[in-house]
């Protein structure tokens, strides 16, 4: 997923509620997009997106695992990591 | 008993909770920065919004200096009391189990509640009875305790459930009506209710008062 050694790199991280917890914020905007007409849309979860840049993206893994995320309610992604 | 009422930036509830605390004997605020909480008996993390709430309740303020101290005194057996915001941070410092989620209907919710002492093998519950009822307001955003259900299994099954919300009360989606547990080891409780609001009959209720009382009277027993 990361390459290590040299340089900087630009990551995100992908913060999302696990699979089966409630998530009161997704039903909210879930509830009120049929109010736009929007009458199709099913399983709106909402998480939180963090981009960063580091000079050891080795470390991204735990940095996410110590702060980003709350592993116990949480799961996380790093999804793009550019040069 | 010295009481140290810990205070982070944010801190909103450190006054009243400073006020309950000495009542029952000499109470001190404490800063974030520090590191040490030598010549205390009990410490108490107020509610409030650390570090703004950012990232997740109580996530920033657990990595605080203050808190390496406050796991060096629950380590060695001391007293700690989480309330509401202090209830999320020792969750997310890992001193307690489960997490407090956003509340189920999205809400901030203000208001008085009915709570059960589930357990009075705590040093804030012991001169309690499991069963008594303590009217005492609730004020939070993301109150709703959660924790996998083997953990919940083992919580009620080791008598670590310290307060339930009575039935009808529950404000927030809390699994199993939990609104308060303890440590493995029995002296770290937390709980969201908060107990500092509601010690004078001029606030509503004095019922709040018998948590700090309890940790008082326990080290004149000791």
């Amino acid at each position: 997923m990361v390459e290590t050694g040299g340089g900087a790199v630009k990551a995100r991280v992908l913060i999302r509620p696990k699979q089966g917890l409630l998530d009161p914020q997704g039903q909210a905007i879930e509830r009120a997009l049929p109010a736009l007409g929007f009458d199709s849309v099913r399983d709106v979860r909402v998480g939180r997106l963090v981009e960063l840049e580091t000079d050891r993206p080795e470390r991204l893994q735990e940095l996410c695992e110590r702060l980003l995320c709350n592993t116990l309610i949480e799961e996380f992604e790093i999804v793009e990591v550019e040069p | 008993m010295r009481f140290a009422v810990v205070r982070f930036p944010g801190s909103c509830d450190d006054r009243d909770a400073l006020l309950a605390c000495s009542r029952f004997g000499e109470a001190h605020f404490v800063d974030h920065r520090e590191s040490d909480l030598a010549g205390f008996d009990c410490v108490v993390i107020p509610g409030g919004f650390s570090y703004g709430d950012y990232l997740r309740a109580g996530a920033l303020a657990g990595l605080s200096p203050v808190m390496g101290a406050v796991r060096r005194f629950a380590a060695a057996g001391g007293p700690v009391l989480g309330i509401c915001n202090g209830f999320q941070v020792l969750c997310e410092a890992g001193l307690l189990p489960g997490a407090l989620l956003p509340n189920c209907g999205l809400r901030f919710v203000c208001r008085e509640v009915e709570v059960e002492v589930a357990s009075a093998a705590t040093p804030f519950t012991r001169c309690t009875e499991p069963g008594t009822r303590l009217r005492i307001p609730v004020k939070h955003q993301s109150g709703r305790y959660w924790a996998p259900p083997d953990v919940l299994d083992t919580l009620e099954r080791t008598g670590r459930v310290v307060f339930r919300y009575a039935p009808g009360h529950n404000p927030n989606g809390s699994e199993r009506n939990i609104a308060g547990v303890v440590s493995a080891e029995g002296n770290v409780v937390g709980l969201m209710p908060h107990p500092e609001h509601a010690v004078d009959a001029l606030l509503g209720s004095a019922d709040g008062a018998v948590l700090f009382e309890c940790v008082a009277r326990a080290e004149v027993a000791a």
